[in-house]
Protein backbone atom coordinates (compact mmCIF):
# COMPACT_ATOMS: atom_id res chain seq x y z
CA UNK A 1 0.00 0.00 0.00
CA UNK A 2 1.18 3.51 -0.70
CA UNK A 3 0.10 6.98 0.31
CA UNK A 4 -1.27 8.59 -2.84
CA UNK A 5 -2.34 12.22 -2.34
CA UNK A 6 -3.49 11.28 1.15
CA UNK A 7 -5.25 8.08 0.06
CA UNK A 8 -3.96 4.71 1.13
CA UNK A 9 -3.95 2.71 -2.09
CA UNK A 10 -2.59 -0.61 -3.31
CA UNK A 11 0.10 -0.49 -5.99
CA UNK A 12 -1.04 -3.99 -6.86
CA UNK A 13 -3.33 -6.65 -5.50
CA UNK A 14 -1.21 -9.51 -6.80
CA UNK A 15 0.79 -8.70 -9.91
CA UNK A 16 0.81 -5.60 -12.08
CA UNK A 17 1.32 -7.71 -15.20
CA UNK A 18 -1.56 -10.07 -14.39
CA UNK A 19 -3.87 -7.18 -13.54
CA UNK A 20 -2.89 -5.32 -16.69
CA UNK A 21 -3.45 -8.31 -18.96
CA UNK A 22 -6.75 -9.18 -17.27
CA UNK A 23 -7.95 -5.66 -18.13
CA UNK A 24 -6.86 -6.07 -21.74
CA UNK A 25 -8.36 -9.55 -22.13
CA UNK A 26 -11.34 -9.61 -19.75
CA UNK A 27 -11.87 -6.88 -17.19
CA UNK A 28 -10.13 -4.95 -14.45
CA UNK A 29 -11.79 -3.55 -11.34
CA UNK A 30 -10.31 -0.32 -10.00
CA UNK A 31 -11.10 1.64 -6.85
CA UNK A 32 -10.70 5.20 -8.11
CA UNK A 33 -12.43 6.83 -5.17
CA UNK A 34 -9.37 9.04 -4.71
CA UNK A 35 -10.43 11.05 -7.77
CA UNK A 36 -12.13 14.29 -6.76
CA UNK A 37 -15.86 14.45 -7.50
CA UNK A 38 -17.40 17.91 -7.61
CA UNK A 39 -20.98 18.89 -8.36
CA UNK A 40 -21.83 22.30 -9.81
CA UNK A 41 -25.44 23.43 -9.61
CA UNK A 42 -27.68 26.48 -9.70
CA UNK A 43 -29.28 28.51 -12.46
CA UNK A 44 -25.93 29.87 -13.70
CA UNK A 45 -23.98 26.60 -13.32
CA UNK A 46 -23.44 25.91 -17.02
CA UNK A 47 -22.58 29.48 -18.01
CA UNK A 48 -20.13 29.65 -15.12
CA UNK A 49 -18.33 26.44 -16.11
CA UNK A 50 -18.35 27.57 -19.72
CA UNK A 51 -16.35 30.62 -18.62
CA UNK A 52 -13.74 28.51 -16.81
CA UNK A 53 -13.04 25.34 -18.81
CA UNK A 54 -11.13 24.77 -22.03
CA UNK A 55 -13.97 22.67 -23.47
CA UNK A 56 -17.42 23.89 -24.33
CA UNK A 57 -20.02 23.07 -21.70
CA UNK A 58 -22.82 25.41 -22.76
CA UNK A 59 -25.42 23.75 -24.92
CA UNK A 60 -24.22 20.17 -24.53
CA UNK A 61 -26.96 17.68 -23.87
CA UNK A 62 -27.59 15.92 -20.57
CA UNK A 63 -25.50 12.77 -20.32
CA UNK A 64 -22.53 14.06 -22.25
CA UNK A 65 -19.01 13.86 -20.76
CA UNK A 66 -16.01 15.81 -22.00
CA UNK A 67 -12.30 15.77 -21.31
CA UNK A 68 -11.19 19.28 -20.39
CA UNK A 69 -8.41 21.25 -18.82
CA UNK A 70 -8.92 23.54 -15.85
CA UNK A 71 -6.78 26.59 -16.47
CA UNK A 72 -5.87 29.77 -14.72
CA UNK A 73 -3.50 32.48 -15.78
CA UNK A 74 -0.60 34.24 -14.16
CA UNK A 75 1.28 37.13 -15.73
CA UNK A 76 -0.28 36.45 -19.08
CA UNK A 77 0.70 32.78 -19.10
CA UNK A 78 -1.68 29.86 -18.93
CA UNK A 79 -1.46 27.77 -15.78
CA UNK A 80 -2.84 24.27 -16.22
CA UNK A 81 -4.38 23.47 -12.85
CA UNK A 82 -5.66 20.04 -13.80
CA UNK A 83 -7.17 17.85 -16.46
CA UNK A 84 -10.68 16.72 -15.70
CA UNK A 85 -13.86 15.16 -16.98
CA UNK A 86 -16.86 17.45 -17.04
CA UNK A 87 -20.32 15.95 -17.37
CA UNK A 88 -23.67 17.55 -18.05
CA UNK A 89 -25.76 15.83 -15.41
CA UNK A 90 -29.52 15.65 -15.14
CA UNK A 91 -31.24 18.77 -13.89
CA UNK A 92 -31.95 19.12 -10.19
CA UNK A 93 -35.50 18.59 -8.89
CA UNK A 94 -36.14 22.33 -9.13
CA UNK A 95 -35.22 22.33 -12.79
CA UNK A 96 -31.84 24.03 -12.43
CA UNK A 97 -28.96 22.50 -14.37
CA UNK A 98 -26.20 20.43 -12.85
CA UNK A 99 -22.75 19.42 -13.99
CA UNK A 100 -20.10 17.15 -12.56
CA UNK A 101 -16.34 17.46 -12.53
CA UNK A 102 -13.92 14.61 -11.88
CA UNK A 103 -10.47 15.93 -11.02
CA UNK A 104 -7.17 14.40 -9.99
CA UNK A 105 -6.72 13.52 -6.32
CA UNK A 106 -3.46 15.42 -6.16
CA UNK A 107 -5.12 18.58 -7.52
CA UNK A 108 -8.53 18.40 -5.87
CA UNK A 109 -7.90 20.88 -3.09
CA UNK A 110 -6.40 23.56 -5.26
CA UNK A 111 -9.00 23.10 -8.00
CA UNK A 112 -11.75 23.47 -5.41
CA UNK A 113 -10.03 26.56 -4.00
CA UNK A 114 -9.63 28.00 -7.50
CA UNK A 115 -13.25 27.35 -8.43
CA UNK A 116 -14.48 28.79 -5.13
CA UNK A 117 -12.46 31.94 -5.77
CA UNK A 118 -14.34 32.36 -9.05
CA UNK A 119 -17.82 31.68 -7.71
CA UNK A 120 -20.30 34.48 -8.35
CA UNK A 121 -22.24 35.96 -5.45
CA UNK A 122 -25.31 33.99 -6.44
CA UNK A 123 -26.55 31.51 -9.02
CA UNK A 124 -23.91 28.79 -8.70
CA UNK A 125 -23.22 26.21 -6.02
CA UNK A 126 -20.10 24.06 -5.82
CA UNK A 127 -20.14 20.90 -3.72
CA UNK A 128 -17.21 18.58 -3.14
CA UNK A 129 -18.78 15.11 -3.00
CA UNK A 130 -15.48 13.20 -2.90
CA UNK A 131 -15.88 11.88 0.61
CA UNK A 132 -19.59 11.10 0.42
CA UNK A 133 -19.24 8.97 -2.69
CA UNK A 134 -17.01 6.27 -4.07
CA UNK A 135 -15.87 5.69 -7.64
CA UNK A 136 -15.31 2.30 -9.20
CA UNK A 137 -13.93 1.76 -12.69
CA UNK A 138 -14.64 -1.46 -14.55
CA UNK A 139 -12.50 -1.61 -17.66
CA UNK A 140 -11.92 -4.15 -20.38
CA UNK A 141 -13.75 -5.96 -23.17
CA UNK A 142 -16.11 -7.71 -20.71
CA UNK A 143 -16.65 -4.72 -18.41
CA UNK A 144 -20.02 -3.61 -19.79
CA UNK A 145 -21.33 -7.17 -19.83
CA UNK A 146 -20.28 -7.75 -16.22
CA UNK A 147 -21.81 -4.52 -14.91
CA UNK A 148 -24.94 -5.00 -17.01
CA UNK A 149 -25.42 -8.41 -15.45
CA UNK A 150 -25.91 -6.71 -12.09
CA UNK A 151 -28.65 -4.40 -13.39
CA UNK A 152 -32.23 -4.67 -14.56
CA UNK A 153 -32.61 -5.56 -18.23
CA UNK A 154 -33.59 -1.97 -19.02
CA UNK A 155 -30.57 -0.51 -17.21
CA UNK A 156 -28.27 -3.09 -18.77
CA UNK A 157 -29.51 -2.22 -22.24
CA UNK A 158 -29.06 1.48 -21.60
CA UNK A 159 -25.50 0.98 -20.34
CA UNK A 160 -24.68 -1.29 -23.29
CA UNK A 161 -26.04 1.38 -25.63
CA UNK A 162 -24.08 4.25 -24.09
CA UNK A 163 -21.68 5.89 -26.46
CA UNK A 164 -18.15 6.69 -25.37
CA UNK A 165 -18.08 9.69 -23.08
CA UNK A 166 -21.77 9.40 -22.28
CA UNK A 167 -23.30 8.91 -18.88
CA UNK A 168 -26.56 7.64 -17.44
CA UNK A 169 -27.92 6.53 -14.12
CA UNK A 170 -28.70 2.93 -13.21
CA UNK A 171 -29.18 0.64 -10.25
CA UNK A 172 -26.10 -1.59 -10.01
CA UNK A 173 -26.27 -4.54 -7.60
CA UNK A 174 -29.17 -2.84 -5.88
CA UNK A 175 -27.46 0.53 -5.44
CA UNK A 176 -28.09 3.73 -7.39
CA UNK A 177 -25.07 4.61 -9.52
CA UNK A 178 -24.00 7.23 -12.01
CA UNK A 179 -22.56 5.22 -14.88
CA UNK A 180 -20.30 6.71 -17.54
CA UNK A 181 -18.65 5.10 -20.54
CA UNK A 182 -15.26 6.48 -19.61
CA UNK A 183 -11.94 5.25 -18.32
CA UNK A 184 -8.20 5.58 -18.24
CA UNK A 185 -7.01 2.31 -19.70
CA UNK A 186 -7.56 2.46 -23.45
CA UNK A 187 -10.25 -0.19 -23.10
CA UNK A 188 -14.00 -0.09 -23.29
CA UNK A 189 -15.56 0.16 -19.86
CA UNK A 190 -17.52 2.17 -17.37
CA UNK A 191 -16.93 4.23 -14.28
CA UNK A 192 -19.49 4.14 -11.48
CA UNK A 193 -20.10 6.71 -8.78
CA UNK A 194 -22.06 5.37 -5.82
CA UNK A 195 -22.73 6.48 -2.27
CA UNK A 196 -19.73 5.74 -0.08
CA UNK A 197 -21.78 3.26 1.93
CA UNK A 198 -22.50 1.29 -1.26
CA UNK A 199 -18.85 1.06 -2.30
CA UNK A 200 -18.06 -2.26 -0.68
CA UNK A 201 -21.24 -4.14 -1.69
CA UNK A 202 -21.01 -2.87 -5.29
CA UNK A 203 -17.30 -3.72 -5.47
CA UNK A 204 -17.92 -7.18 -4.09
CA UNK A 205 -20.84 -7.83 -6.43
CA UNK A 206 -18.76 -6.86 -9.48
CA UNK A 207 -15.83 -8.89 -8.20
CA UNK A 208 -18.02 -11.96 -7.67
CA UNK A 209 -19.79 -11.62 -11.03
CA UNK A 210 -16.62 -10.92 -12.99
CA UNK A 211 -14.25 -13.31 -11.25
CA UNK A 212 -15.34 -16.37 -13.26
CA UNK A 213 -14.92 -14.33 -16.45
CA UNK A 214 -11.35 -13.36 -15.60
CA UNK A 215 -11.94 -9.97 -13.95
CA UNK A 216 -9.20 -8.99 -11.53
CA UNK A 217 -8.89 -6.24 -8.95
CA UNK A 218 -6.29 -3.78 -10.16
CA UNK A 219 -4.08 -1.38 -8.24
CA UNK A 220 -2.34 1.87 -9.09
CA UNK A 221 0.51 0.03 -10.81
CA UNK A 222 -1.71 -1.46 -13.51
CA UNK A 223 -3.64 1.80 -13.81
CA UNK A 224 -0.36 3.49 -14.68
CA UNK A 225 0.90 0.85 -17.14
CA UNK A 226 -2.51 0.71 -18.86
CA UNK A 227 -2.76 4.47 -19.36
CA UNK A 228 0.87 4.55 -20.52
CA UNK A 229 0.18 1.93 -23.20
CA UNK A 230 -2.91 3.89 -24.17
CA UNK A 231 -0.79 7.02 -24.58
CA UNK A 232 -2.76 9.01 -22.03
CA UNK A 233 -1.07 11.88 -20.22
CA UNK A 234 -0.96 11.90 -16.43
CA UNK A 235 -0.99 15.17 -14.54
CA UNK A 236 2.34 15.69 -12.80
CA UNK A 237 4.18 13.77 -15.52
CA UNK A 238 3.22 14.67 -19.09
CA UNK A 239 1.00 17.53 -17.98
CA UNK A 240 2.12 20.22 -15.57
CA UNK A 241 1.26 23.79 -14.68
CA UNK A 242 3.33 25.27 -17.46
CA UNK A 243 2.68 22.64 -20.12
CA UNK A 244 1.66 23.77 -23.59
CA UNK A 245 -1.32 21.44 -24.21
CA UNK A 246 -0.74 21.55 -27.96
CA UNK A 247 2.81 20.30 -27.48
CA UNK A 248 1.54 17.18 -25.74
CA UNK A 249 -1.17 16.44 -28.27
CA UNK A 250 -4.11 17.77 -26.29
CA UNK A 251 -5.41 19.93 -29.13
CA UNK A 252 -8.85 18.39 -28.79
CA UNK A 253 -8.97 19.32 -25.11
CA UNK A 254 -8.82 23.03 -25.95
CA UNK A 255 -11.65 24.76 -27.78
CA UNK A 256 -10.75 28.38 -28.48
CA UNK A 257 -13.44 29.08 -31.05
CA UNK A 258 -15.23 32.20 -29.88
CA UNK A 259 -14.60 31.29 -26.29
CA UNK A 260 -13.10 33.03 -23.32
CA UNK A 261 -11.65 31.38 -20.22
CA UNK A 262 -8.61 32.03 -18.01
CA UNK A 263 -5.46 31.59 -20.04
CA UNK A 264 -7.27 31.45 -23.40
CA UNK A 265 -5.25 34.28 -24.95
CA UNK A 266 -1.94 32.66 -24.17
CA UNK A 267 -3.25 29.32 -25.46
CA UNK A 268 -4.23 31.00 -28.72
CA UNK A 269 -0.70 32.32 -29.05
CA UNK A 270 0.76 28.89 -28.29
CA UNK A 271 -1.46 27.27 -30.90
CA UNK A 272 -0.39 29.74 -33.55
CA UNK A 273 3.31 29.59 -32.75
CA UNK A 274 4.43 26.12 -31.79
CA UNK A 275 7.64 26.19 -29.78
CA UNK A 276 9.48 23.99 -27.34
CA UNK A 277 9.56 20.26 -26.90
CA UNK A 278 6.75 17.92 -27.88
CA UNK A 279 5.43 14.72 -26.37
CA UNK A 280 6.37 11.53 -28.19
CA UNK A 281 6.20 7.82 -27.58
CA UNK A 282 9.43 5.87 -27.30
CA UNK A 283 9.71 2.15 -27.87
CA UNK A 284 12.77 0.65 -26.21
CA UNK A 285 12.76 -2.97 -27.40
CA UNK A 286 14.10 -4.07 -24.05
CA UNK A 287 12.46 -5.19 -20.87
CA UNK A 288 14.48 -2.66 -18.98
CA UNK A 289 12.60 0.62 -18.68
CA UNK A 290 13.50 4.23 -18.96
CA UNK A 291 11.92 6.10 -16.06
CA UNK A 292 10.71 9.62 -15.46
CA UNK A 293 13.58 12.07 -15.50
CA UNK A 294 15.91 9.94 -17.62
CA UNK A 295 17.63 11.93 -20.33
CA UNK A 296 16.95 11.32 -24.01
CA UNK A 297 20.00 11.72 -26.22
CA UNK A 298 20.88 11.80 -29.87
CA UNK A 299 24.57 11.27 -30.15
CA UNK A 300 26.16 13.47 -27.54
CA UNK A 301 23.26 15.91 -27.52
CA UNK A 302 20.53 15.87 -24.90
CA UNK A 303 17.31 16.19 -26.87
CA UNK A 304 14.66 15.40 -24.27
CA UNK A 305 13.54 13.87 -21.03
CA UNK A 306 11.36 10.89 -20.16
CA UNK A 307 8.06 11.77 -18.47
CA UNK A 308 6.72 8.22 -17.91
CA UNK A 309 8.16 4.81 -18.63
CA UNK A 310 7.54 1.19 -17.87
CA UNK A 311 7.56 -2.29 -19.22
CA UNK A 312 4.33 -2.44 -21.23
CA UNK A 313 2.76 -5.86 -20.66
CA UNK A 314 0.47 -5.92 -23.71
CA UNK A 315 3.22 -4.60 -25.99
CA UNK A 316 5.86 -6.94 -24.56
CA UNK A 317 8.62 -4.38 -24.37
CA UNK A 318 9.45 -1.25 -22.40
CA UNK A 319 7.89 1.97 -23.65
CA UNK A 320 8.02 5.55 -22.52
CA UNK A 321 6.59 8.96 -23.13
CA UNK A 322 9.06 11.79 -23.39
CA UNK A 323 9.26 15.48 -24.18
CA UNK A 324 11.77 15.90 -27.01
CA UNK A 325 13.02 18.61 -29.34
CA UNK A 326 10.78 19.00 -32.36
CA UNK A 327 13.52 18.18 -34.85
CA UNK A 328 13.90 14.65 -33.48
CA UNK A 329 10.20 14.01 -32.84
CA UNK A 330 9.18 12.30 -36.06
CA UNK A 331 8.15 8.65 -35.90
CA UNK A 332 11.09 6.36 -36.55
CA UNK A 333 13.61 8.83 -35.18
CA UNK A 334 16.38 6.82 -33.46
CA UNK A 335 17.29 8.16 -30.04
CA UNK A 336 18.73 6.79 -26.83
CA UNK A 337 17.42 6.85 -23.28
CA UNK A 338 20.03 7.12 -20.55
CA UNK A 339 19.05 4.56 -17.93
CA UNK A 340 21.47 4.82 -15.05
CA UNK A 341 24.83 4.09 -16.64
CA UNK A 342 23.45 2.52 -19.81
CA UNK A 343 22.14 3.95 -23.05
CA UNK A 344 19.14 2.10 -24.39
CA UNK A 345 18.11 2.51 -28.03
CA UNK A 346 14.71 4.24 -28.17
CA UNK A 347 12.72 4.72 -31.35
CA UNK A 348 10.08 7.44 -31.60
CA UNK A 349 6.77 5.63 -32.06
CA UNK A 350 3.22 6.79 -32.66
CA UNK A 351 0.90 6.98 -29.67
CA UNK A 352 -0.94 5.06 -28.44
CA UNK A 353 1.33 2.04 -28.10
CA UNK A 354 -1.73 -0.15 -27.69
CA UNK A 355 -5.07 0.12 -29.45
CA UNK A 356 -8.00 -2.07 -28.56
CA UNK A 357 -9.55 -4.25 -31.25
CA UNK A 358 -12.68 -2.18 -31.86
CA UNK A 359 -10.57 0.97 -32.22
CA UNK A 360 -8.67 -0.79 -34.95
CA UNK A 361 -12.00 -1.55 -36.62
CA UNK A 362 -13.15 2.05 -36.16
CA UNK A 363 -10.05 3.45 -37.77
CA UNK A 364 -10.46 0.88 -40.53
CA UNK A 365 -14.01 2.17 -41.08
CA UNK A 366 -12.79 5.74 -41.07
CA UNK A 367 -10.17 4.97 -43.64
CA UNK A 368 -12.86 3.49 -45.82
CA UNK A 369 -14.98 6.59 -45.73
CA UNK A 370 -17.73 5.58 -43.35
CA UNK A 371 -18.91 8.08 -40.82
CA UNK A 372 -17.88 7.51 -37.28
CA UNK A 373 -20.43 9.19 -35.07
CA UNK A 374 -18.57 8.66 -31.81
CA UNK A 375 -15.62 10.95 -31.63
CA UNK A 376 -13.11 9.79 -29.11
CA UNK A 377 -13.07 12.32 -26.35
CA UNK A 378 -9.75 11.86 -24.63
CA UNK A 379 -7.02 12.69 -27.11
CA UNK A 380 -4.42 10.01 -27.18
CA UNK A 381 -1.61 11.33 -29.28
CA UNK B 1 17.90 -4.05 -1.64
CA UNK B 2 16.61 -0.57 -1.37
CA UNK B 3 14.02 1.06 -3.55
CA UNK B 4 15.25 3.78 -5.81
CA UNK B 5 14.54 7.19 -4.32
CA UNK B 6 11.55 8.72 -6.02
CA UNK B 7 9.98 5.52 -7.25
CA UNK B 8 6.92 4.29 -5.39
CA UNK B 9 7.78 1.56 -2.94
CA UNK B 10 5.97 -1.72 -3.32
CA UNK B 11 5.86 -2.48 0.34
CA UNK B 12 4.68 -5.90 1.33
CA UNK B 13 2.40 -5.93 -1.66
CA UNK B 14 1.98 -9.68 -1.52
CA UNK B 15 0.20 -9.54 1.80
CA UNK B 16 -2.90 -7.93 0.32
CA UNK B 17 -3.04 -10.39 -2.55
CA UNK B 18 -6.30 -11.76 -3.81
CA UNK B 19 -5.06 -15.30 -3.97
CA UNK B 20 -5.17 -15.57 -0.21
CA UNK B 21 -1.92 -17.48 -0.09
CA UNK B 22 -0.15 -14.77 1.87
CA UNK B 23 3.58 -14.55 2.00
CA UNK B 24 5.77 -17.58 2.24
CA UNK B 25 8.83 -16.24 3.95
CA UNK B 26 10.85 -19.39 3.89
CA UNK B 27 10.41 -22.64 2.02
CA UNK B 28 9.92 -25.51 4.40
CA UNK B 29 13.33 -27.04 3.80
CA UNK B 30 15.00 -23.90 5.11
CA UNK B 31 12.85 -23.34 8.12
CA UNK B 32 15.37 -25.16 10.29
CA UNK B 33 18.38 -23.92 8.36
CA UNK B 34 20.80 -22.08 10.57
CA UNK B 35 23.41 -21.35 7.92
CA UNK B 36 21.64 -18.40 6.30
CA UNK B 37 22.38 -14.83 7.25
CA UNK B 38 20.41 -11.82 6.04
CA UNK B 39 21.10 -8.18 5.29
CA UNK B 40 18.50 -5.61 6.29
CA UNK B 41 18.37 -4.83 2.58
CA UNK B 42 16.94 -8.34 1.94
CA UNK B 43 19.95 -10.15 0.54
CA UNK B 44 20.72 -13.55 2.04
CA UNK B 45 24.18 -15.00 2.52
CA UNK B 46 25.29 -18.57 2.92
CA UNK B 47 28.92 -18.96 4.09
CA UNK B 48 30.39 -21.89 2.20
CA UNK B 49 33.14 -24.17 3.48
CA UNK B 50 35.70 -22.68 1.07
CA UNK B 51 35.43 -19.20 2.60
CA UNK B 52 33.19 -17.98 -0.19
CA UNK B 53 29.80 -16.43 0.60
CA UNK B 54 26.88 -17.25 -1.68
CA UNK B 55 24.48 -14.30 -1.98
CA UNK B 56 20.86 -14.24 -3.07
CA UNK B 57 17.60 -12.35 -2.60
CA UNK B 58 15.18 -13.31 0.15
CA UNK B 59 11.87 -14.82 -0.85
CA UNK B 60 10.14 -12.00 1.00
CA UNK B 61 11.81 -9.44 -1.25
CA UNK B 62 11.10 -11.42 -4.41
CA UNK B 63 7.43 -11.71 -3.43
CA UNK B 64 7.22 -8.03 -2.61
CA UNK B 65 8.82 -6.93 -5.86
CA UNK B 66 6.76 -9.16 -8.22
CA UNK B 67 6.73 -8.76 -11.99
CA UNK B 68 10.51 -8.92 -12.34
CA UNK B 69 11.69 -7.91 -15.79
CA UNK B 70 15.40 -7.18 -15.68
CA UNK B 71 18.51 -7.90 -13.67
CA UNK B 72 22.00 -6.49 -13.99
CA UNK B 73 24.85 -8.44 -12.42
CA UNK B 74 28.54 -7.66 -11.95
CA UNK B 75 31.39 -9.34 -13.81
CA UNK B 76 33.52 -11.99 -12.16
CA UNK B 77 36.48 -10.30 -10.55
CA UNK B 78 34.61 -7.16 -9.55
CA UNK B 79 35.50 -5.81 -6.11
CA UNK B 80 32.46 -5.09 -3.98
CA UNK B 81 32.11 -3.28 -0.68
CA UNK B 82 29.69 -4.19 2.07
CA UNK B 83 26.57 -2.03 1.88
CA UNK B 84 27.28 -0.82 -1.64
CA UNK B 85 25.39 -1.68 -4.80
CA UNK B 86 26.74 -4.55 -6.89
CA UNK B 87 23.81 -4.89 -9.28
CA UNK B 88 20.19 -4.07 -9.79
CA UNK B 89 16.87 -5.76 -10.20
CA UNK B 90 13.94 -4.18 -11.94
CA UNK B 91 10.26 -4.95 -11.61
CA UNK B 92 7.50 -3.37 -13.66
CA UNK B 93 7.08 -0.76 -10.96
CA UNK B 94 10.55 0.01 -9.68
CA UNK B 95 14.29 -0.47 -9.90
CA UNK B 96 16.05 -1.77 -6.79
CA UNK B 97 19.73 -1.98 -6.01
CA UNK B 98 21.34 -5.19 -4.85
CA UNK B 99 23.71 -4.50 -1.98
CA UNK B 100 26.79 -6.51 -1.15
CA UNK B 101 26.40 -8.04 2.32
CA UNK B 102 30.17 -8.40 2.65
CA UNK B 103 33.22 -6.81 1.07
CA UNK B 104 35.30 -8.88 -1.25
CA UNK B 105 35.67 -10.14 -4.79
CA UNK B 106 32.95 -11.58 -6.97
CA UNK B 107 34.24 -15.05 -7.88
CA UNK B 108 31.14 -16.46 -9.56
CA UNK B 109 27.98 -15.05 -11.10
CA UNK B 110 24.74 -16.88 -11.80
CA UNK B 111 24.70 -15.85 -15.44
CA UNK B 112 21.62 -17.98 -16.14
CA UNK B 113 19.52 -15.87 -13.79
CA UNK B 114 18.83 -12.67 -15.82
CA UNK B 115 17.35 -14.78 -18.61
CA UNK B 116 15.26 -16.82 -16.20
CA UNK B 117 14.14 -14.44 -13.46
CA UNK B 118 11.32 -16.77 -12.39
CA UNK B 119 14.01 -18.88 -10.72
CA UNK B 120 14.25 -16.20 -8.04
CA UNK B 121 10.70 -16.94 -6.99
CA UNK B 122 10.80 -20.68 -7.55
CA UNK B 123 14.01 -21.45 -5.71
CA UNK B 124 15.30 -18.28 -4.01
CA UNK B 125 17.72 -20.06 -1.67
CA UNK B 126 18.96 -22.60 -4.21
CA UNK B 127 19.08 -22.16 -7.98
CA UNK B 128 18.15 -18.50 -7.47
CA UNK B 129 21.54 -17.63 -5.99
CA UNK B 130 22.95 -14.43 -7.50
CA UNK B 131 26.70 -14.14 -6.89
CA UNK B 132 29.46 -15.76 -4.84
CA UNK B 133 31.78 -13.37 -3.06
CA UNK B 134 35.19 -14.23 -1.60
CA UNK B 135 34.98 -12.21 1.59
CA UNK B 136 37.96 -10.07 2.58
CA UNK B 137 37.02 -10.38 6.20
CA UNK B 138 34.69 -13.29 7.06
CA UNK B 139 34.04 -11.64 10.43
CA UNK B 140 31.81 -9.17 8.54
CA UNK B 141 29.25 -11.93 8.34
CA UNK B 142 28.68 -11.47 12.07
CA UNK B 143 27.15 -8.05 11.32
CA UNK B 144 24.29 -9.70 9.43
CA UNK B 145 20.95 -10.82 10.83
CA UNK B 146 20.22 -14.41 11.63
CA UNK B 147 17.04 -15.91 10.31
CA UNK B 148 14.95 -15.10 13.38
CA UNK B 149 16.01 -11.47 13.43
CA UNK B 150 15.38 -11.10 9.71
CA UNK B 151 11.95 -12.67 10.00
CA UNK B 152 11.12 -10.23 12.80
CA UNK B 153 12.28 -7.34 10.60
CA UNK B 154 10.08 -8.50 7.73
CA UNK B 155 7.06 -8.91 9.96
CA UNK B 156 7.51 -5.38 11.29
CA UNK B 157 7.40 -3.87 7.77
CA UNK B 158 4.27 -1.92 6.94
CA UNK B 159 1.87 -3.60 4.57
Amino acid sequence: MVDFAGWLMPVQYASIVEEHLATRQSAGLFDVSHMGRLVVGGPQAIEWLESLLTRRVAGIEVGRVRYTLVTGDADGRTVVLDDALVSRDTDAADGTPRAGLVVNASNRERVVAWLKSRLPAAGVTLTDRTFETAMIAVQGPLAVEIVGGLCSAADADRIAGLGNYRATSAVVAGHPAAVSRTGYTGEDGVELVVDAAAATPVWEAIHAAGGPLGLRSCGLGARDTLRLEAGMPLYGHELREGTDPFAIGLDLAVNLDGRSFPGADHLAALRNQPTGRVRVGLRLDSKRSAREGDAVMRGEQTVGVVTSGSFAPAVGTAVAMAMVDRDVSTAGSRLEAVVRDTRLPAVVSPLPFYRKESHKKESHRREHGRKDSEQRERPQA
Amino acid sequence: MRYDPGTPAVTGAGTCGETGSGLVFFPEEYVMATDLKFAKTHEWVRPESDGVATVGISSYAVEALTDLVFMQLPAVGKRVKAGESFGEIESVKAVSDLYAPVSGEVVEVNTALPGKLETLGQDPYGAGWVVRIKADNPAELDNLLDQGAYEALVRSQPH
